[in-house]
């Protein structure tokens, strides 16, 4: 170094990607817990598909491997994205996802940092528009009485598509607890009667509901270690209740609570650690609130009235656009200019 | 104890003082050659007074202030000047300024000192003496002193600067434990001169003997010494003043005209030994830490080779270079050769250990930690970024010339970027882009003189044609005579020292603003 500050603390990039990874392994034991080693399969596969895609990019782009291969990023958003995608998907779905998430949504627009959109959701909204039916077969959570599937028999259909003789792949795939509140009040049943099915738990899904508290004692870890803002998860989380708790009270027959909404689908992992993508989110700290409260209507609002699956994605997608604009809108007053005292 | 009002931001570094702050204070014996330059300070450099050959004494003067920003130079020691020549100095670009090299007699054969009655003075001539004396701040922005305490008829507080944050240092740590009485007499001085309703000293709470000492020496005088939390850059003046009154001075800006000024002990008790001794500045302590056998404090003679320093405390044989200043604001020393100047209160010996390479650079993923660093609450992602792209004219409506350049953000940086080093960057591009846009204006105006001269040579030749064809006997028809108000009109001499003043406004210009932003900043000149 030839210039001050001489001094650097010692966080570097790896380490900061490591934590996040390391905050999102009680959410997973939980979820291999209670859906079965699918979910390790997927993580697996994306893996090594982000890591050998990075690496292709960063030859094409005649950038250093090292750094970048190590700097734990690509691994970060194929573990988002292995943990958005079905358990029980084909192999090739996650592969897919991973290699549009790292070469078109990252290296396309010039790598680490320089992504518009966050690259994890890239992929999964390009599986979702072209596989929806894949996309909402999830696996049913172990321990319901269904019909079951041993690990090696997931491998098997995850590689193959081949399940044990006489079981169809129905017998042993649920909607998720969100897709099955939404088509069934399309059916007319009321709210009261279709939570008191099996799949559902106590506030959220059955299992799954255990899951979500996996990602929040990850989540709070990260705040913990200062590695997201808080504004982030409470901002996404705040207007996420706070809207479900608004329809909710108009029509309680037809919209779950604020609850119901925090447990299920990708909101708790959304808010720790897809809203909370450094790049893609704003700097400043009102933007950060706005843009992750915007993004927390967003979702509620594609969850209930869209047709999709859940709402995170598209709503941390839309948020992205935003983000400059909400950046430029809400910087903070510097030191010694603040309530009209400026010079 | 009154309340703090904590500053955004801020770091902790690991503190490296329990290796230079234990032992006394101690005097460097007397250097073959004394190397002193003239522009020890911010501003003007000072103008020879000597020449070689001369026979000097210790505190005689050996550069005189010149123009508005500048203070003098003295003789160290007693001895011979041996040269007044360009040399290389304690300045980061290695280039050689002008400096009076004085061999030293031994025999610390004082100039006549004159007592100075300064609580009879009036406040013009005090500040004169101050400036004659070469006081300047000692906390390392060196700007002079009588101007800090110049236009202030009364002041709310006088924020005395004895936190010491940088990491390393520990000159004032020492010098407080030691001269406490000193820089309270000091204080009392400043006190009285400015006028100042209240005096608060800061001082980080990792100097429990500094905090006693200046207690006890502050006792009757209704000062108070106010423990601040050690976290860096809490010895930034805006920083310090702002933890003691909740007032924050913004850059540009002359603190005295919000009602506070800052001081560093140094400082004062320099000031103390100017006003009441009539001594002028001589030396300074400077810590000597780091990858040396015998890491401590000294006092040595401004102008006293670095290399005496360093040969002084015992390099180690692993160094590879030296910090002028503390690891977080200081420089590289071009060379050990240069001499020891009033802004030197630190010089680390670097070795691979304790200043391990610097991790590569990684692209920014606009986490935000930086922001939450930076004590002027500053976006340094979006500077850095607007540094990368050129776009400096963005980077200075983001307040860019507010960044005190403390390397809080590039510190704790996760993609290891230089932060501070786009900063500087932006910086120096901006004053060479107004230095030209100036030298541009200049152009255009004596274009226009120009034109306004033939404008009127042409009118002056039709008025005389109209005279000639009227009956009238004309008037002379001088027609190279020009009225002595036109003079100026005519291009030549006089615009080419127009040209040079207007550069030089530049640059006093762009010297004030860095001082007004200089982390141990002081006031600036509201330029
Ligand atoms: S700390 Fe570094 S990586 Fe993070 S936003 Fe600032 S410049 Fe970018
Ligand atoms: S160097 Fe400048 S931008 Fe960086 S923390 Fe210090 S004041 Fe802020």
């Amino acid at each position: 170094m030839r210039t001050s500050p001489f001094l650097v603390q010692p966080t570097p990039l790896q380490i900061v990607m490591l934590k996040v990874a390391g905050a999102l392994l009680p959410g997973i034991a939980l979820y291999a817990w209670t859906f079965g080693i699918g979910v390790l399969v997927q993580i697996a596969l994306a893996s090594v598909t982000a890591l050998a895609v990075e690496a292709g990019c960063l030859k094409l782009r005649g950038r250093p491997l090292q750094p970048f291969l190590s700097d734990g990023s690509a691994l970060v958003t194929a573990w988002l994205l292995a943990l958005a995608v079905p358990p029980l998907a084909p192999w090739w779905m996650v592969v897919l996802a991973t290699a549009v998430a790292i070469g078109l949504a990252k290296h396309l627009y010039g790598g680490l940092g320089q992504n518009t959109f966050n690259p994890a959701m890239v992929g999964f909204a390009v599986l979702i528009v072209s596989f929806p039916a894949q996309m909402s077969r999830w696996a049913a959570p172990l321990g319901l009485g269904m019909a079951e599937l041993g690990g090696l028999a997931q491998l098997g259909w995850i590689f193959t598509g081949q399940l044990p003789a006489g079981l169809a792949f129905d017998a042993i795939a649920s909607a998720t607890p969100l897709d099955t509140v939404r088509t069934a009040l399309g059916q007319g049943q009321p709210l009261a009667q279709i939570l008191a099915a099996p799949i559902f738990g106590d506030v959220g899904g059955t299992g799954s509901e255990w899951i979500v508290l996996g990602w929040l004692v990850g989540g709070v870890f990260l705040w913990q270690q200062k590695l997201i803002p808080w504004q982030l998860p409470v901002g996404y989380l705040g207007a996420l209740a706070l809207t479900a708790s608004a329809f909710h009270l108009a029509d309680p027959a037809h919209y779950a609570g604020p609850g119901f909404h925090l447990a299920t689908g990708a909101a708790m992992l959304g808010a720790f650690f897809i809203v909370t993508d450094p790049v893609t989110a704003p700097t400043t700290p009102w933007g950060r609130l706005l843009y992750a409260a915007l993004a927390g209507v967003l979702t509620y609002l594609i969850r209930v009235f869209g047709s999709y699956p859940d709402g995170v994605a598209f709503a941390v997608l839309i948020m992205n656009i935003a983000t400059p604009l909400i950046d430029q809108l809400t910087q903070p007053a510097v030191f010694g200019r603040k309530r009209g005292k400026a010079a | 104890m009154s309340r703090l009002h904590a500053f955004h931001g801020g770091i902790h570094p690991p503190e490296h003082k329990a290796e230079s702050n234990g032992a006394r204070i101690v005097q460097v014996p007397l250097p073959p050659q004394l190397v002193v330059a003239l522009n020890q300070h911010i501003g003007h450099g000072a103008k020879p007074v000597v020449a070689a050959g001369d026979r000097v004494a210790k505190g005689q003067m050996i550069g005189r202030a010149e123009g508005r920003v500048s203070a003098a130079v003295h003789a160290p020691t007693s001895g011979r000047v041996l040269a007044v020549e360009p040399r290389v100095v304690a300045h980061p670009s290695g280039l050689a300024e002008l400096c009076v090299v004085i061999e030293p007699d031994g025999e610390e054969r004082w100039i006549e000192r004159q007592r100075f009655d300064w609580r009879n003075a009036d406040g013009p001539a005090v500040l004169d003496h101050l400036r004659d004396l070469g006081v300047v701040g000692l906390g390392g922005a060196v700007f002079p002193s009588h101007l800090k305490l110049a236009g202030a008829r009364t002041l709310d507080t006088l924020v005395i600067n004895g936190a010491e944050c940088e990491p390393y240092i520990t000159c004032d740590d020492r010098l407080m434990r030691e001269r406490a009485d000193e820089i309270g007499a000091g204080i009392a001085i400043v006190r009285q001169l400015m006028n100042a309703r209240q005096v608060k000293v800061g001082i980080e709470d990792n100097k429990p003997e500094a905090i006693e000492a200046m207690r006890l020496a502050c006792g009757g005088q209704d000062i108070e010494v106010v423990v601040v939390p050690t976290l860096y850059p809490s010895g930034g003046a805006k920083q310090l003043t702002r933890l003691l009154t909740g007032r924050e001075v913004p850059a540009g800006v002359r603190a005295t005209d919000l009602g506070v000024q800052c001081f560093n002990v140094g400082t004062v008790q320099a000031l103390y030994r100017a006003l009441e001794h009539g001594e002028p500045l001589l030396s300074r302590i400077v810590t000597l830490t780091g990858a040396v056998a015998r890491p401590g404090n000294v006092e040595a003679l401004l102008g006293t080779p670095l290399s005496h320093l360093m040969a002084f405390a015992g390099v180690a044989a692993d160094v590879t270079g030296h910090v002028y200043g503390g690891p977080m604001m200081g420089f590289v020393l071009p060379s050990l050769e240069a001499g020891l100047t009033k802004s030197g209160n630190c010089i680390i010996a670097r070795n691979a250990e304790l200043f391990p390479p610097a991790p590569p650079e990684m692209p920014c993923i606009r986490c935000g930690t930086c922001a939450e660093a930076c004590p002027a609450e500053l976006q340094p992602m979006d500077l850095y970024w607007f540094a990368r792209a050129r776009q400096f004219g963005r980077a200075q409506e983001r307040h860019l010339f507010d960044c005190i350049e403390c390397g809080a953000c590039a510190y704790v940086c996760p993609s290891n970027i230089r932060l501070v080093d786009y900063f500087r960057y932006a910086k120096s591009e901006i004053w060479a882009a107004e230095k030209s846009r100036d030298a541009a204006t200049l152009a255009r105006r004596r274009h226009e003189a120009r034109q306004a001269r033939q404008e009127r040579d042409k009118r002056e030749r039709a008025e005389r044609l109209a005279a000639r064809t009227t009956p009238r006997p004309a008037p002379p028809p001088l027609p190279e005579q020009v009225t002595p108000q036109e003079a100026p009109a005519a291009p030549a001499a006089p615009t080419d020292d127009d040209k040079q003043a207007r550069i030089a406004a530049a640059m006093a210009r762009a010297a004030a603003r860095r001082a007004g932003q200089a982390g141990k900043g002081e006031g600036g000149d509201g330029a």
